[in-house]
């Protein structure tokens, strides 16, 4: 009996640190969460004050005056028209290139048998972690030989392809059951056949996966960028951002550089609020690191 | 690895001109045509762009060659050079110094992080999302607006330590803190990686070992250290490597937040490499210096792996 009350005790005593504990971890988290979000709201805040606003003191986190015109400004100062249009363009030539020529590969590395097939994969695994630094400049010289230098080409062509995006979709579609394929086989499907209608639909979660990376990734992409574009009308939206705060002026222009700030991080958040789920996915299955 | 090739293809025999043949003659003509054809644009790409770069790599280091003028070859000079030059240690010693403070804090950060995104309890997912935003957020932006934060004089910090009454130092614009500076900001926009991954090796760890383990009478304290911190030490590791062989990597940050200044104080090889070969048009230079970050990755790769062994659970190497 003593027994049973001195249970019903602690089992209180533990709801009770437990409500406590819950309470501290939100006290915690939030604070965490506002120094996380805090840069994200100033830039914003920043975006619709004029310079005088952001150099007040002391300083004020809602604008007096909202200022929108700052936006149309850094647009048509910085050219970031041409900056969206290039960007979006190198963005969406680079994920379909992958997601075709990963998965295709993907399919020929899990499925079919042929001699030199699993020599020619631990090739590709084992160059998968050379760091791009040691690419920088042999690549370089071969887009200058190939006259693709200030081309959109040279940001596009070298990376239609994929070594850890072939390894992930591989991965992935060898563990689709092979009986699928083999009643199409029976149904006299052509190996492509049996891609396209059996593999492909089975393996969008992660084609999608692919996809958002490397969308996120082509999108950020700053360092090969910044080497092969030197001319204004083939640059990305990172480089036309990053010289705009470059150019010489009396007074660094805060207010438009956060505005420009602003509809360059746009498009990243949208895509991967919408496409989370497959991020995070991506992160802990393949543990490839996306963003800058 | 090894184990996972050979178990997709447990027929495959070693290959031979005999099996070639055989693989292209009778039933398995087509399959082997259809595996080749599949495999043809991304392998075409595989080799113009990955592997004749990294062989030329090897070919340009032992040059000196501006691009101007056709290359010379000068065999290992390259490297006497480096082991001479001031700024490339000066270099490494900072890619070393970025490395080997960002990664740890970062880690030690994120791991607090996720054991407490790990608690059941509402609203986790929202928090979660807003620590993994800066992941995602170009480099390039958030190094524009941490410029702004790090301004001494209208900066967001300085602003902040001033409520307390003190006195900010010139962050990015100081020698001594330009380095913790980009740490800060590298750290702010990291975290959420491996903080996602340490949360996953969380979720994983079978509920029943914390109910084993109290009612073993293990108190708070003791169930972190012998189940949760066991049990998370593949991820762990895995946390380590990426992020000790992409921090060796960075360059974004340092480009755009303090261009390596002031004094080369936050030079990392990765900016040196860039100014070699793309300011100063050395090639042969910038390849030889490429070099050691490829070296150095290597070894820390493998020294990781070496030492796992002792310390990750259920570990096993496949070089032995």
């Amino acid at each position: 009996m003593a027994n049973a009350v001195k249970v019903k005790d602690s089992l209180f005593g533990q709801k009770q640190t437990k409500l406590l504990m819950d309470l501290l971890v939100y006290v915690v988290l939030s604070i965490v969460g506002i120094i996380f979000i805090m840069p994200f709201a100033w830039m914003v805040a920043n975006s619709f004050k004029d310079l005088r606003g952001i150099y007040k003191f002391p300083p004020e986190f809602i604008p007096e005056v909202w200022h929108f015109e700052n936006y149309t400004e850094a647009w048509t100062a910085t050219h970031f028209d041409i900056g969206f249009l290039n960007s979006a363009l190198v963005a969406a030539a680079v994920v379909l290139g992958q997601v075709v020529t990963a998965s295709l590969a993907g399919y020929s590395f899990a499925r079919l048998r042929y001699p030199g097939r699993d020599k020619i994969f631990l090739l590709y695994i084992s160059l998968m972690m050379v760091p791009f630094t040691v690419l920088l400049i042999p690549l370089y010289i071969q887009m200058r030989a190939f006259g693709w230098v200030s081309t959109l080409q040279a940001v596009i062509v070298p990376f239609l392809f994929t070594p850890w995006g072939t390894f992930m979709m591989r991965q992935f579609m060898v563990t689709i059951p092979r009986e699928l394929e083999d009643a199409a086989r029976i149904d006299g499907c052509g190996f492509f056949r049996t891609y396209w209608l059996i593999i492909l639909p089975l393996t969008k979660p992660a084609l999608a996966t692919l996809a958002i990376f490397t969308f996120v990734n082509t999108w950020n992409s700053y360092q090969w960028p910044l080497i092969v574009l030197a001319k204004p009308k083939v640059k990305t939206l990172p480089l036309l951002l990053a010289s705009f705060q470059n150019q010489s002026a009396m007074r660094t222009p805060w207010h438009l550089i956060m505005a420009a700030s602003t509809f360059v991080v746009v498009p990243v958040l949208i895509a991967f609020v919408v496409g989370q789920k497959y991020y995070v996915r991506g992160i802990v299955t393949t543990g490839i690191k996306g963003g800058g | 690895m090894a184990a996972n090739l050979a178990g997709a293809s447990p027929r495959q025999k070693r290959g031979g001109i005999e099996d070639f043949k055989r693989a292209f003659t009778g039933l398995r003509r087509g399959e082997t045509i259809a595996g080749y054809l599949f495999l043809a644009p991304n392998f075409i790409g595989f080799i113009i762009f990955l592997l004749f770069p990294i062989c030329f790599a090897f070919v340009i280091m032992l040059t000196d060659w501006s691009l101007a003028k056709p290359p010379a070859f000068v065999g290992l000079e390259n490297f006497e050079t480096m082991v001479n030059d001031r700024l490339f240690w000066k270099s490494l010693g900072n890619s070393f110094y970025y490395t080997f403070v960002a990664v740890p804090t970062g880690i030690f950060i994120a791991f607090w992080l996720a054991l407490a995104l790990n608690r059941k309890m509402r609203g986790i997912i929202f928090f979660r999302t807003i620590y993994f935003l800066p992941q995602i957020t170009l480099t390039v932006a958030a190094a524009t607006i941490w410029r702004w934060i790090y301004q001494p004089e209208i900066g967001m910090i300085n602003h902040m330590l001033d409520w307390f009454g003190i006195d900010g130092p010139k962050w990015i614009h100081d020698t001594k803190w330009a380095m913790p500076s980009v740490i800060i900001m590298s750290n702010w926009q990291g975290i959420g990686f491996a903080m996602l991954i340490l949360l996953a090796g969380l979720q994983g760890i079978p509920e029943e070992y914390y109910e084993a383990a109290s009612i073993d009478g293990a108190s708070g304290w003791q169930r972190m250290r012998y189940v949760t911190l066991p049990m998370l030490t593949p991820a762990l590791f895995f946390v380590v490597v990426t992020s000790l062989i992409s921090a060796f990597q960075s360059f974004d940050q340092f480009f755009v937040l303090t261009q390596g200044g002031p004094a080369h104080a936050t030079t990392p090889l990765t900016l040196y490499i860039f100014q070699n070969a793309f300011t100063f048009f050395k090639m042969g230079y910038g390849a030889a210096l490429a070099s050691v970050v490829f070296v150095i990755i290597l070894i820390i790769t493998i020294v990781q792996w070496r030492l796992a062994r002792r310390w990750v659970i259920g570990f096993e190497s496949d070089d032995d």
